[in-house]
């Protein structure tokens, strides 16, 4: 059986954030009244719920927090992926998203890792893939 | 505050662990009458002292499962809920049904977790095979199926393993002493015949030369699901003299949950039993020297050892230390998971894998745990761990 991709399907809410990737930036909401920075986005801070959220584009450079490299498919959708180096990256701005990382050779991953953004485009999405710095 | 001890598990009943089931396929319903009359039987109650229910979902009724499972059993009940809390729903129905009958509401409640398979639909649902996640949401709108799922951070293993990673970043790491935990824990299975690993004991050697899934967890540092299930009853002090064993107290209890995806948790390496198991150990007016078993949620090693330092049996890094210095066997120096845990005994389907945990204890402190019994075990933390870190949840039972 083939298994398709995956794909974000954007909400009314998070549209800014998909529509930036795919103009190769990354745009994150800061809270207007407390400055968090709030991800994923959301219609309110996670940190102080003011509904007052406002874009902006940012570098999308940032660390690895952790990462691990699945050798078998985390589900039969990325069997073709094998290994896959899923990473959870810390952007500078202090927030922490699921990625992949590419460009890399899997012995060479590494918590605190410097990353940079790299816009990944698959059927018409564009996802935020991550190498080396 | 909180809980005083005035409700207490009397009886506990559990189906025989079995990774290739061939018994006659049961609706959950039809289990819960099952475990419930093995339960009651085993308190010596009859089903008329029932008056609560503390269930997870149930896969005939997405909605209203209490009043289904009630009208199904024929109870008549002052208490029901349903618990949605992963892995943590089992450990989390004990101290609702123990603070419902503390409250007055109700004086016998039983607490259910079927797990054998159902029977096959003869007009099977149809169902989009691309869209099936394990636990991971999959629905438009759920910020796991938009965040989570396109990257392939889905299921359970990636999620534990990002959290040993991390672990290992920050405090070390060292792979024999997490390979220990599954050993320790099938040894502990050899004296448990329900278990599915029961006759099959592993060395540390044999958990690290098994493969690699998700770096660092080898395949036997991961849970086997199989068929199973469990319950307890939990009873007021008035009706726990009429039964027939040593009643096991629930003096203390907490709960915290904060993320559902662990890529946002404050800090991967800390978890939420910590403030779980603080409010229990303080409710109880126990510390962690007075525990005699650690029952903790184990799908995976990882699970284990940030349970052993959250719940303060060792300072916060030194867990690998700990492990090495103690033998976590029923008959060691510090006994964690004495049935073999989910890891050695098996994770049954549903939300059964987690109510095996406090079953154990109650067994340990009852006096009835057969080949594996640790000697004038009194005092038990039973912990419940949900989703990836996601929610956990600790009680302590101790015997009267």
């Amino acid at each position: 059986m083939d298994f398709p991709r995956p794909l974000p399907v954007p909400t009314p809410t998070t549209e800014p954030f998909w529509n930036g990737l795919a103009e190769g930036q990354v745009r994150l909401q800061q809270c207007d009244d407390c400055d968090a920075w709030v991800f994923y986005p959301r219609s309110h801070c996670n940190a102080c719920l003011s509904p007052n959220l406002t874009w902006k584009t940012v570098s999308g450079k940032g660390t690895i927090y952790s990462f691990t490299v699945a050798r078998r498919p985390t589900a039969p959708q990325f069997a073709d992926d094998i290994p896959q180096l899923i990473a959870v990256i810390e952007l500078n701005e202090g927030v922490r998203l699921n990625s992949v990382m590419v460009n890399i050779d899997p012995t060479a991953l590494a918590v605190g890792l410097a990353v940079k953004p790299v816009f990944h485009r698959q059927d018409g999405s564009t996802l935020l893939y991550f190498e080396p710095d | 505050m909180g809980l005083q001890g005035r409700a207490a598990i009397t009886g506990v009943a559990d189906f025989k662990n079995e990774r290739k089931y061939t018994g006659k396929r049961k609706f959950y319903t039809e289990q819960w009458a099952e475990l419930t009359q093995l339960a009651i039987t085993d308190a010596g109650l009859s089903k008329q002292d029932i008056d609560g229910l503390c269930c997870a979902s149930i896969p005939e009724s997405s909605m209203f499962a209490p009043a289904t499972i009630a009208e199904y059993l024929g109870l008549r009940v002052n208490f029901a809920e349903m618990v949605d809390l992963g892995g943590a729903s089992s450990v989390s129905m004990i101290w609702r049904a123990a603070a419902a009958i503390e409250l007055g509401l109700c004086e016998a409640v039983v607490c259910a977790a079927p797990g054998l398979p159902i029977p096959s639909n003869p007009n099977p649902p149809r169902r989009d095979p691309t869209r099936l996640f394990g636990s991971v949401s999959a629905n438009w709108g759920s910020p796991q199926t938009e965040f989570d799922v396109p990257y392939g951070n889905v299921a359970q293993n990636a999620g534990y393993a990002l959290i040993a990673q991390r672990y290992a970043a920050t405090y070390g790491y060292d792979e024999r002493a997490l390979a220990k935990i599954a050993a320790d824990q099938r040894t502990n299975a050899q004296g448990n015949p329900n278990a599915v690993f029961y006759g099959q004991p592993i060395t540390i050697d044999d958990v690290l030369q098994s493969k690699m899934i998700a770096d660092p967890l080898h395949i036997l540092e991961i849970v086997m699901p199989c068929a199973g299930g469990c319950a307890v009853v939990v009873v007021s002090d008035r009706l726990a003299k009429k039964c027939r064993h040593r009643p096991v107290h629930i003096t203390g209890c907490g709960e915290h949950l904060t993320t559902r995806s662990v890529t946002y948790a404050e800090d991967m390496t800390v978890t939420p039993v910590g403030p779980a198991a603080a409010s229990a150990f303080r409710m109880s007016g126990k510390s962690p020297r007075d525990i005699d078993v650690l029952e903790a949620y184990d799908c995976y090693t990882i699970t284990v050892l940030l349970t052993i330092e959250d719940s303060g049996f060792c300072n916060k890094g030194e867990g690998i230390a700990f492990v090495n210095e103690n033998d976590l066997t029923f008959a060691g120096s510090f006994p964690v998971n004495t049935h073999g845990g989910q890891l050695g005994a098996g994770q049954a389907a549903g939300m059964a894998g987690g109510m095996s945990q406090p079953v154990e204890g109650v067994r340990q402190i009852m006096g009835r745990a057969e080949g594996r019994q640790v000697p004038h075990c009194d005092t038990a933390l039973v912990t419940g761990t949900g989703g990836i870190m996601s929610e956990q949840s600790a009680i302590i039972l101790e015997g009267a």
